[in-house]
């Protein structure tokens, strides 16, 4: 029996193809609008674009890092709090 | 008019107590109705002080309509319904009447006109969200609620010490602007802050609500923190300190929603974040600001009750909460997946969706203060919300995997409640007019221009990108992320333990002393004091004789001398 149509590795092919060409149209799109931008950085080519990706890197790898401390089983406070 | 001498919140407060003498269909029906007749006497009244009176010498107004407090309680009449639809299928007996009574303090806080009423109301919030975490009837869900009420205990006595000092000082139980230049003023702040999901104590909020019932949750999401938005926008607009505490909010968000494997965790860490977003615009302070943050926390209260249906419906459907155990259920759940994809792609300020139109307006303030850091630090928080809400959620929950489950949708009136709400959403997002007509100032906002549109679509769909291509970074792990609470669930009584501990061996320290002292000691006075001892025993009278001889003859040296 075959899987969801949505499942299938051709379609998901198919997908990741469409959000490529979505991606380079949402830059392309940038010469086409009025910008009325507030600070510098803005007038920079692609600013969501780039600035978005490496804001979510540096999130993952914050979060990456913060884990290295912080990170417990999910058992963690199960088994003291049932003691006492 | 009924709506001016009938008390919308005090309405569904009482319908709350009805419903839990009642059962079947007047029972649905009394729940249904009461958030609804509340909603028409909100719509209906009049500007203005529609209650006042004077309380153990102090002047109240417990029920006072300004464009602010109507929006809130509308928002708050809206959820309360949709809410009791949701859950009108929950087999507890005490949940919706406590969500009921919880939802009716909410109303009653936010049309409170003076500070007497808002901290009653504000308790009676705390002991009807408490309930409402109890009713889900686990062990964990008990303990759970007796630190969530500790934590809103604690805020209750630092706000009424803060509402004390500031009525004494001024006289005045007006609700008014703050400007923090008394004690009492840090107080109310505090009380507030706390309720806010604020840090250092934000972790009571990811730590109670995901242990309510599949319908718990959906309530408690929308009124602790939304009235606590509300409160912070009428006593402090403009304080800089909340941009720098909302900006922490949104990223502790993120970062420990991003590490989370638990469905509802993850959403209730983005409850942080996003009541982030309107405190950092309450900090900012200028009209759009305000606006931003009032329409942030109506828009949020509707796609974060969207989302945590989707959720409460998965967890219903398969009584599994971790993202290890769920994914790929889009192909047996198609709508309960389109609604919570629509929840996410709302939350993530998508165009066309409810939270482009309020989220845009703070970050629009920020640029039209030239404030280049909060600017960028919001931005970049808007492509991290889609990667820890708007892609996360609906990505480990209904895709990624086939975890093999194969459950049914929800029942009728849970599919139409999440359908309401999916409407809302889009609805918002497309026809804003009537949102932006219930703003409490008169900043002009056009949401949908070019650069805006194009803006934002880049820099959320480039952190789709970044999902993706990260995705092995964010394997789901059955581990939990340690947080303040830390202190007060580990800590503190690891602490008290050692205390124990150490004043145990203290006391068995002082009594192996004492039984050696009694040893040592009771011999030392045995022999000068015992039956034969040096002073105890018989003498000769000769030899006393002898002695009184040498004393005198010791006196009548000294005399001659």
């Amino acid at each position: 029996m075959s899987d969801h149509w949505l499942a299938r590795p051709e379609t998901i092919r198919w997908l990741w193809r469409a959000f490529i060409a979505l991606l380079a149209l949402t830059v392309l799109a940038e010469f086409f609008v009025a910008h009325h931008p507030h600070f510098h950085v803005e007038e920079v080519a692609g600013f969501g674009a780039w600035y978005g990706f490496l804001a979510c890197a540096g999130l993952i790898l914050a979060a990456k890092g913060l884990a290295i401390l912080l990170k417990r089983p999910d058992t963690y406070y199960e088994k003291g709090e049932r003691d006492g | 008019m009924a709506s001016e001498f009938v008390h919308p919140g005090l309405l569904v407060v009482v319908a709350g107590f009805a419903l839990a003498l009642l059962r079947g269909r007047a029972r649905a029906a009394v729940a249904l109705v009461a958030p609804l007749a509340a909603l028409w006497l909100i719509l209906a009244a009049p500007a203005g002080i529609a209650w006042s009176g004077s309380w153990l010498g102090f002047e109240v107004r417990p029920l006072a309509y300004d464009a602010l407090s109507r929006m809130f309680a509308l928002v708050f009449a809206i959820m309360a319904f949709a809410g009791a639809l949701f859950a009108l299928n929950q087999k507890s007996r005490l949940e919706l009447p406590a969500a009921l009574v919880y939802a009716g303090s909410a109303i009653g806080a936010v049309l409170a006109g003076d500070l007497v009423t808002l901290f009653v109301c504000w308790e009676l919030m705390a002991v009807g969200s408490t309930l409402v975490i109890w009713s889900a009837g686990s062990g964990s869900a008990y303990r759970a609620s007796l630190r969530y009420m500790a934590i809103h205990l604690l805020g209750g006595v630092l706000l009424f010490a803060g509402i004390a000092g500031h009525v004494a000082a001024t006289g005045s139980t007006g609700f008014e602007r703050m400007a923090l230049d008394s004690p009492a003023q840090w107080l109310i702040l505090a009380g507030f802050l706390i309720n806010a999901g604020a840090p250092p104590l934000s972790a009571w909020l990811p730590d109670a609500y995901p242990e309510a019932s599949w319908s718990g949750m959906v309530f408690l999401s929308a009124f602790t923190t939304k009235t606590a938005v509300y409160v912070l926008l009428r006593g402090f607009p403009g304080t800089e300190l909340l941009v720098w505490v909302g900006l922490f909010m949104v990223f502790y968000g993120i970062v420990y929603a991003l590490l989370e494997n638990d469905m509802r965790r993850i959403l209730a860490y983005s409850i942080v974040n996003q009541v982030g977003f309107m405190v950092t615009g309450i900090g900012i302070g200028t009209e759009m600001a305000l606006n931003g943050s009032a329409a942030h926390a109506f828009t949020h209260i509707i796609y974060k009750a969207l989302l945590l249906m989707s959720a409460g419906s998965v967890l219903y459907a398969t009584q599994k909460r971790k993202c290890t155990d769920l994914g790929g259920l889009f192909r047996t759940m198609p709508l309960t997946a389109v609604c919570g994809t629509i929840g996410a792609l709302a939350i993530s300020s998508f165009p066309l969706t409810s939270g482009f139109v309020s989220k845009s307006m703070i970050s629009q303030a920020a640029g039209d203060e030239r404030l280049l850091w909060v600017w960028l630090a919001l931005a970049a928080a808007t492509a991290g919300v889609f990667l820890h809400a708007g892609i996360k959620f609906p990505w480990f929950v209904f895709f990624q995997k086939d975890s093999g489950l194969r459950p049914d949708e929800p029942p009728l009136n849970m599919r139409l409640a999440m359908l309401l709400f999916a409407a809302l959403c889009i609805g918002l997002g497309i026809f804003y007019q009537p949102l932006y007509a219930l703003l409490p100032f008169g900043a002009s906002f056009v949401p949908y221009t070019g650069s805006h549109v194009v803006v934002q679509l880049e820099l959320l769909l480039f952190s789709g990108l970044a999902f993706f291509v990260m995705l092995p970074m964010l394997r789901r792990t059955l581990t939990i992320t340690l947080d303040v609470d830390w202190i007060y669930r580990r800590l503190a009584p690891a602490l008290v333990n050692a205390c124990t501990v150490a004043l145990h061996e203290i006391g068995a320290a002082l009594g192996a002393a004492r039984t050696l002292s009694k040893r040592h000691i009771g011999a030392a006075v045995h022999a000068l004091h015992g039956p034969q001892a040096l002073l105890a025993r018989t003498w000769t009278t000769g030899g006393m004789a002898l002695w009184v001889a040498v004393l005198l003859a010791a006196y009548l040296v000294v005399y001659y001398y």
